[in-house]
C-alpha cells in the first residue's frame, strides 16, 4: 500500500513502544456507559460522539492510516507500523474504530481504483471520522442476492437521478456518504452488467433514512430511501456497468482477502478467556460452573477454536502452507469468525444459569446483560456481508470448485 | 491466560513439504495402496530404500549420530504427505523409536543405534498392552535381572506397528518396581511369539508380541532414570506425527469426495450442486484447514515445554475431529458406492479410526487440555 521502504527494526520498535504508551494513557477504562462491541451496534448519540472523538484522537496521534500515503492524510509509513499500532490498541483494550465502511472498504477501494480527486476529497475525512461512510448494497427484496439490486440511477447531465431503497444501512443516520450499488441499465442481458457503483452524498435532497429497530430492541441500522435524489456523476467508480465488479472487489476488502485497510479494528472479538472467568463466577449446585466436567469440555472446545482463528490468521502469511488452495483461508475467515462469535456468546448466556433470564437494564442481569446482547447482535455478522449459508456457497464454488446450484 | 503459541514455518519445512508432496503422490497412487493391502509385507521395499536415501530417517537426528540435525518440526510435513497418500513404509515407527533413544538412551546406545536407523535399519516401539488406555506408564510387562547383568522379559505387547521388519524393538517394562525401556533385538524374538493382528486399517501391519523369555543384554537396558521423561516425550511425539498423518488423510478424503461430487449426476444435475452436500463438505474443509493450522503450530512449538504440549494435544484433538468427520461424510456422500469395499472412502475412515486409537483420541486430549488450561476443580 505504501511506497515507503522496508522498516528499520529500531524505528519500528520505538514506534511500537510509543504506541503502547499512548494507548495505555488514553484508553478510558470506563466511559460510564456501555460501549458497542462492533461498529454495527452503535445505537445512541452518546456512543456515536464518544467513538467519533476516539477515532479522531487515534488518527491525530498517528495510529490510524499510518500506512496510507501522506498526500491523502495518511502517515506514509510501511504497513508494519500500522500493524504495530493496531496491536498496541488491542493490548490496551481500546474501543473500536467507528468509521468501518470508510476505513476498511471505501478507503482501500479509492486507493486502488479511485481518481486523484476522489482520494483528495475523501480519504482524510475517513481517517478523522469527520465523514462517516455507510454502504448501500442490500435492498429490502434483495439481501444475499445483490446482483438483482433494483435501485435505479438514471443519467441526467452531470448527475444521476436515483430512486429506490437500501436497507441495513449501518450508521445511516450519521453518514455523510454512501457507497451505492444501483442499476443504470435495466435491459442488460446479464443482470450483473446493468449495475454501477457510486460514491453518493447522504445529505442531499431526496435522501431519507428511517431507523430500524434490531432484535435487541436497540437502534443501529437504517433503511435509506431515494426519491429523485440527484448524485454527482463524478462519484461513479469505474464505467457504467462495472458496478458488480467494483462491489465484489469491495467485499474482498471486507473479507480481508485484499489489503489496504486503514488499520485498527471495528469489532471486539469474543474472548474465550472472558468466558472462562464467567464460568468461574457462575455456579452450579453451589460450586463454580467451571468445575462441571461437561462445561469444562465445552470450554476447552472454545479455547481450541479461538486458537484456530488466531493460527489461521498467522497462516495467511505462510504461503507454502496455502499453495494448493490459496483463497481457502481468506474466503473462510468470515464464516469461521462470525459463527464462533455467535456460538461462544450463546454458550456464555447458558453459563449465567437462572440469571440468563434477565436482560440489559435489569440490576440482576449478569455483567449488565452484555452476553445476551452480544449473542443477539452476533447475528448481524452471521447474516450481514453475505449470510453464513452464502459463505458456504462461496467457499464451495470458489475454493472447492463445486458447480453452482 | 496461557501462552498457546503462534504458528511458524521454516524454509526447511517448506522444502521438505514440496519434495514429500511430489514423492508420496508419485510412489503411492491409491491403486498401489490397494495392491499393498493384500501383500504380506504391506509396503514397497524399493520405496522404503528411496525414503532412506532421501535422508528422511535422519531429519530429526543430530549430526553427531549421522542425522541431518533438524527436528520433529521438519518431520511433520513428511508424515503429513505420507498420511495423505496412505504411503506405508516404516518411517514413523522408526522415527519414533529414534525419538525414544534420543530422550531415553545412554550416549553409548545412541552412538550404536541411531546411525543404523538413519541408514535404513527399521525400528519400532512396543508399548501397548492388554489393559492399555494410552497411559504409557501403566505397564504390566516385567524384566528380571539375570546374574550376567542381562535381563529376561515377560509379558505381552500389542499393536506393535511394523514389528515384522523392525530390526530393533524398544519396549517398556517394569524393572525393580518402576518403568524401564529396553532395546530388544528382533532376532531374539521367536517367530511363534509374533502374531499378525487383524486391524481396522488394512494398509498397516501390526503385531502382538509375547515377550516371555526374550533376553536383553545389559548394554540394551536404557538408563532407568530417563524412562518416565522418555515415555512422556514419546507420547507427545507420537501424537504430533499421528496428527500430521491425519491432516494429510483429511485432505485426501475431502479431495476424493470432491471428485465424486463433481462427476456423479442424479436427477440430471451434478450432485455437488446440491447444497445438502455442498455445505457439509465446506464444513469438513474448514475443519481440516483449522486442524492443519494447529498441526503446524504444534510442529513449531513442539520443543517449547509449556506451549508444546498444549499445541500438540490441540493438534491431535483437531486432527481427529476433522479426519473423522470428513471420512464419515465421505462414505455417506458416495451413496451406494460408498457402502462398497471398492470405494476409497472406507480406506480413510478406517485409517482415521486407527489413528485416533493411537496415543489418544479427541476426547482424551481435551480432558488433558482441561487440566492444562483451566483451574483445577
Amino acid at each position: 500500500m505504501s511506497d515507503a521502504p522496508g522498516p528499520d527494526p529500531k524505528d519500528l520498535a520505538a514506534f511500537a513502544e510509543d504506541a503502547d504508551a499512548w494507548f495505555r494513557e488514553n484508553v478510558e477504562p470506563d466511559p460510564g456507559f456501555m460501549l458497542p462491541l462492533t461498529f454495527m451496534e452503535v445505537g445512541t448519540d452518546q456512543q456515536f460522539d464518544f467513538l467519533q472523538n476516539w477515532q479522531r484522537r487515534v488518527y491525530e496521534a498517528g495510529y490510524l492510516g499510518a500506512s496510507w500515503p501522506k498526500a491523502y492524510g495518511g502517515g506514509g509509513l510501511h504497513p508494519d507500523f500500522q500493524a504495530a499500532a493496531t496491536r498496541a490498541m488491542r493490548r490496551a483494550n481500546g474501543p473500536i474504530m467507528l468509521n468501518a465502511i470508510g476505513l476498511n472498504w471505501t478507503g482501500p477501494l479509492l486507493l486502488d481504483l479511485g481518481s486523484e480527486a476522489h482520494r483528495h476529497a475523501y480519504l482524510k475525512g475517513i481517517l478523522s471520522a469527520e465523514d462517516i461512510w455507510c454502504q448501500g448494497f442490500s435492498e429490502p427484496d434483495h439481501g444475499s442476492d445483490l446482483g438483482s439490486a433494483q435501485t435505479r440511477a438514471v443519467r441526467d447531465g452531470d448527475h444521476y437521478i436515483v430512486n429506490g431503497s437500501k436497507i441495513w444501512t449501518t450508521l445511516g443516520r450519521y453518514a455523510r456518504y454512501m457507497i451505492l450499488l444501483a442499476r443504470t441499465n435495466p435491459d442488460a442481458p446479464r443482470k450483473y452488467d446493468g449495475l454501477s457503483f457510486f460514491l453518493a452524498p447522504m445529505k442531499a435532497g431526496g435522501v431519507e433514512t428511517t431507523p430500524i429497530r434490531k432484535l435487541t430492541g436497540e437502534h443501529g441500522f437504517t433503511q435509506t430511501f431515494f426519491n429523485d435524489a440527484r448524485i454527482p456523476a463524478s462519484g461513479r467508480i469505474g464505467e457504467e456497468g462495472d458496478g458488480w465488479k467494483v462491489a465484489m472487489r469491495t467485499l474482498e476488502y471486507e473479507r480481508g482477502a485484499r489489503g489496504g485497510q486503514a488499520g485498527g479494528y471495528v469489532s471486539v472479538q469474543a474472548d474465550a478467556w472472558d468466558v472462562v472467568r464467567l464460568a468461574e463466577r457462575s455456579t452450579r449446585a453451589g460450586r463454580p460452573a467451571l468445575e462441571d466436567p461437561v462445561i469444562r469440555e465445552r470450554m476447552v472446545d472454545f479455547i481450541i477454536e479461538i486458537q484456530s482463528l488466531s493460527l489461521c490468521r498467522d497462516r495467511l502469511s505462510v504461503s507454502p502452507l496455502n499453495a494448493e488452495r490459496p483463497s481457502g483461508l481468506p474466503l473462510s475467515s468470515k464464516l469461521m469468525q462470525t459463527e464462533f462469535a455467535r456460538r461462544i456468546n450463546e454458550f456464555a448466556v447458558t453459563l449465567t444459569g437462572a440469571r440468563g433470564a434477565y436482560y440489559v437494564g435489569d440490576p440482576n442481569a449478569v455483567d449488565d446483560g452484555i452476553w445476551a446482547r452480544a449473542y443477539l447482535n452476533a447475528f448481524s455478522a452471521t447474516i450481514g456481508g453475505g449470510t453464513s449459508q452464502i459463505q458456504h456457497n462461496i467457499i464451495a464454488e470458489h475454493v472447492l470448485g463445486l458447480p453452482k446450484g | 491466560m496461557q501462552n498457546l503459541g503462534r504458528l511458524g514455518f521454516s524454509e526447511e519445512q517448506a522444502d521438505l513439504l514440496d519434495v514429500a508432496a511430489n514423492f508420496c503422490a508419485q510412489r503411492s497412487p491409491v491403486q498401489r495402496v490397494r495392491a499393498l493391502m493384500t501383500d504380506e509385507l504391506g509396503h514397497d521395499p524399493g520405496v522404503w530404500r528411496e525414503t532412506v536415501d532421501l535422508g528422511w530417517l535422519g531429519v530429526a537426528i543430530p549430526e553427531a549420530y549421522g542425522g541431518v540435525g533438524l527436528s520433529l518440526a521438519e518431520v511433520v510435513p513428511i508424515a503429513e504427505q505420507m498420511g495423505r497418500r496412505l504411503l506405508t513404509v516404516p518411517f514413523v515407527s522408526s522415527t519414533l523409536a529414534a525419538q525414544a533413544l534420543l530422550k531415553g538412551a545412554s550416549e553409548d546406545q545412541k552412538q550404536r543405534i541411531l546411525p543404523l536407523i538413519v541408514s535404513g535399519s527399521p525400528a519400532t516401539l512396543a508399548l501397548a498392552e492388554a489393559e492399555s488406555d494410552w497411559d504409557l506408564e501403566a505397564i504390566a510387562s516385567t524384566a528380571m535381572r539375570l546374574p550376567d547383568g542381562g535381563l529376561t522379559l515377560s509379558g505381552v505387547k500389542r499393536l506393535t506397528v511394523d514389528a515384522h521388519v523392525a530390526e530393533r524393538i524398544i519396549t517398556s517394562v517394569m524393572l525393580d518396581g518402576s518403568p524401564a525401556l529396553v532395546i530388544v533385538d528382533a532376532a531374539d524374538i521367536p517367530a511363534a511369539a509374533r502374531r499378525r493382528e487383524t486391524i481396522i486399517d488394512e494398509t498397516r501391519r501390526s503385531f502382538e508380541i509375547d515377550l516371555t523369555g526374550v533376553p536383553v543384554a545389559g548394554a540394551n537396558l536404557m538408563p532407568q532414570e530417563l524412562a518416565r521423561h522418555a515415555l512422556h516425550h514419546i507420547h507427545l511425539a507420537a501424537n504430533l506425527l499421528t496428527a500430521a498423518e491425519m491432516c494429510g488423510g483429511a485432505q485426501a478424503v475431502i479431495d476424493t469426495t470432491l471428485d465424486y461430487l463433481k462427476t456423479r449426476k442424479q436427477f440430471g444435475q451434478l450432485i455437488g450442486s446440491y447444497q445438502a452436500l455442498k455445505h457439509p463438505i465446506v464444513d469438513a474443509y474448514v475443519r481440516y484447514e483449522q486442524a492443519r493450522s494447529h498441526l503446524y503450530s504444534a510442529a513449531h512449538n513442539f520443543s517449547d515445554q509449556g506451549a508444546g504440549e498444549i499445541a500438540t494435544r490441540m493438534a491431535k484433538a483437531e486432527a481427529d475431529a476433522a479426519f473423522s468427520f470428513a471420512s464419515d461424510r465421505a462414505i455417506q456422500f458416495h451413496g451406494g458406492f460408498g457402502f462398497t469395499y471398492d470405494c476409497d472412502a472406507q480406506l480413510y475412515r478406517r485409517r482415521a479410526i486407527w489413528s485416533a486409537a493411537q496415543h489418544g483420541d479427541a476426547t482424551y486430549h481435551k480432558r488433558r487440555l482441561a487440566e492444562l488450561l483451566l483451574p483445577a476443580p
